[in-house]
């Protein structure tokens, strides 16, 4: 049986190399200081639907991220580890859109997409470690959902049967197709770059990428690479190609409001600084000793 | 209508112990709103579910019991909800950030279109302006959490939709029952009005939960270890610090992350919330999110060679060197002088 499969990725800024520069100084956040990574989760989700493509002849996977032009970076992260094609969604509309406009726009995509077996994507991504986009898109496309995946073990008769992490514990779940998973970041790590799929599409460009080259007065390579080769073009859909509602997107599809964003500054106490010298050391001990708060 | 909702988790037939820290947390957000706190039990084997939420102050109890409640799933439990507060139309439903409020709280939201915010640290009530439009909302739910890697918190308000939805992480509100006999309507309603058969297409078929490996949450003495620790071998240090103080170990996200202790140990915003007499920080530098998870302790050591690291200034004991040298010395001393 083969298996149309959708894979959910973002594009997300490296939260987990922010430095001091991380933050202006009216307290935004300072995104050209951090760099844009594939969301790690995302990779373990790539990687489970291109297991499933292995084990499933024929079947394809398409990427589908939504973000700035220069996002179509993960639809070819996406294709040089073997996926078949992918879409960014992307349009100032869209900008600002709290979970449950992002998940809207998504669900449109992938109605667009029309053929879907496996939706899959990471359980949260680094950024804003919500965890929502996948059970809202499952819920806005009337799809069954399971989540905290952590190995699809069989796709057989129209069910899936994968092992996931509960609290505590790792239940074994078996669902109808087509379905929304969302994968742990525990899962199998995603497989590396192929070298001959990296030399296929290292030229695969979005039109915003092209423009952009364009804007800096670079030429394309090869003038007329894209229309000899049409799968260079990493397609782009705007709010109107997907059919999608405006006012269902982006801040103004968000019922969540940000009221207000501040750098915490802790109350500092009256604190103790000793070196790490032997006798302040057991000093230290020795007074936490006689006032029980240890031993 | 317009009331206070707690979903509350089962394990079995017991009520997970988040849900009954929602409980309480929600009984004041009732009070201070003039309204009142209603629960929702679903699962299976509900006899007498009431009996262990009405103490924390429960005006009404929603039981749905039925055979395919438990083990959870996600499609019934979404149509529990969101059948009943359609009818009910709460102003604020809140369940824990755990593994099925995780799940679940997002495909209510979606159903309902209405706001959730993941892994709050402070729920409280206030007003907000719009001043674009010039509106101002009156007691609204503020929904506070660190974002964006714990380099700012962040204030969020759902000022048209309702119900308001949070989730919180287990540990973070205090659970305290106020009346043993607190008197509560309880309504057993007719799960099959509320759940579609169709609900029921995916099966759980093997399940196991294992008692946790450690008590970090209740422990009295935490020791805790950063990027700082430098690697696997770097926490087996903590560990036998650990063993000689009966503490138990537990680690910065920074430090689950980069595999140098499990993730079930983590402590911060999306782990563990501790709340012990001695918290003995090793190499962590301290973002708002591993704060968020260990602020209340009551004496707070930190171990680190970086005199500007920001856990500094919440510390009561600053010791200024490297873990590896400190850290022994610590076992050291305590060897010789608790004898």
């Amino acid at each position: 049986m083969s298996l149309k499969i959708v894979v959910l990725a973002k594009q997300v800024p490296d939260t987990r190399c922010v430095g001091k520069d991380a933050m202006n100084a009216d307290g935004t956040i300072n995104r050209s200081a951090l760099p844009a990574i594939f969301n790690p989760e995302d990779l373990n989700a790539l990687e489970q639907a291109l297991r499933l493509k292995d084990t499933h002849p024929g079947s394809t996977v398409t990427m589908l991220t939504m973000g700035p032009g220069r996002a179509a970076e993960i639809i070819r992260e996406g294709l040089y580890r073997g996926a078949d094609g992918g879409y960014l969604l992307t349009d100032r509309a869209f900008a600002g859109a709290d979970t449950l406009a992002t998940s809207y726009a998504l669900a449109t995509a992938i109605r667009k997409i029309g053929e879907y077996d496996v939706i899959i994507g990471g359980r949260q991504a680094i950024d804003g470690d919500t965890a929502q986009v996948g059970p809202q898109v499952a819920e806005k496309l009337g799809l069954p959902q399971i989540t905290y995946v952590e190995e699809i073990e069989e796709v057989a008769g129209g069910r899936i049967r994968v092992k996931r992490h509960i609290d505590g514990g790792v239940e074994t779940v078996e669902g109808p197709l087509p379905i929304v998973l969302t994968v742990n970041g525990s899962a199998a790590p995603c497989r590396p770059r192929n070298a001959k799929l990296v030399m296929k599409y290292k030229r695969a460009m979005g039109g915003q990428e092209k423009a952009a080259l364009a804007k800096e007065g670079k030429e394309l390579a090869y003038a007329d690479l894209y229309e000899k080769r049409p799968y260079l073009n990493i397609t782009e859909w705007s709010v109107a190609d997907v059919d999608g509602d405006t006012a269902q997107c982006g801040l103004s599809g968000s019922p969540t409001k940000v009221k207000k964003i501040e750098n915490i500054v802790f109350q500092a106490k009256e604190s103790k600084t000793i070196t790490g010298s032997d006798a302040d050391v057991e000093n230290l001990i020795v007074e936490l000793l006689a006032n029980h708060t240890i031993g | 209508m317009n009331n206070v909702f707690v979903y509350c988790e089962m394990e079995g037939t017991h009520v997970a112990d988040v849900s009954l820290e929602l409980l309480t947390k929600g009984r004041k957000l009732a009070s201070e709103l003039g309204c009142q706190l209603e629960a929702v039990c679903a699962g299976s084997g509900l006899a007498d579910v009431e009996k262990q939420v009405l103490p924390f102050g429960v005006d009404r109890v929603h039981v749905f019991d039925a055979p395919g409640l438990f083990p959870y799933t996600s499609l019934p439990h979404t149509s529990i909800l969101v059948n009943l507060f359609k009818q009910e139309k709460p102003q604020i439903c809140l369940m824990g950030a755990t593994v099925i409020g995780r799940d679940l709280g997002p495909r209510v939201s979606s159903a309902l279109t209405s706001g959730l915010t993941a892994d709050c640290t402070q729920l409280e009530i206030g007003d907000h302006e719009d001043k674009k439009n010039g509106v101002t909302y009156k007691n609204l739910l503020y929904q506070i959490r660190p974002a964006f890697g714990g380099n700012i918190v962040a204030t969020i308000v759902n000022p048209e939709h309702r119900p308001q939805m949070a989730t919180v992480r287990e540990g973070v509100m205090k659970k305290e029952i106020l009346d043993e006999n607190y008197q509560g309507e309880v309504i057993r309603h007719d799960v099959e009005k509320f759940v579609p058969e169709t609900d029921y297409v995916v099966k759980v078929i093997d399940r196991h939960v294992e008692k946790a490996k450690h008590n970090l949450k209740g422990a009295p003495i935490v020791v805790a270890g950063g990027y700082g620790m430098g690697s696997k071998e770097g926490f087996d240090m903590l560990f036998e610090l650990a063993k000689e103080l009966h503490a138990e170990v537990g680690g910065s996200r920074a430090a689950v992350d980069a595999g140098f202790c499990d993730h079930d140990r983590q402590i911060g915003q999306t782990g563990v919330t501790v709340h012990p007499k001695l918290y003995i920080a090793c190499g962590i530098s301290g973002q708002i999110q591993h704060i968020a998870g260990m602020q209340d302790a009551g004496i707070i050591i930190s171990v680190n060679n970086d005199p500007n690291a920001p856990i500094n200034s919440i510390a009561d004991y600053v010791i200024n060197g490297t873990v590896e040298e400190v850290i022994p010395k610590m076992i050291k001393y305590y060897k010789k002088n608790s004898k």
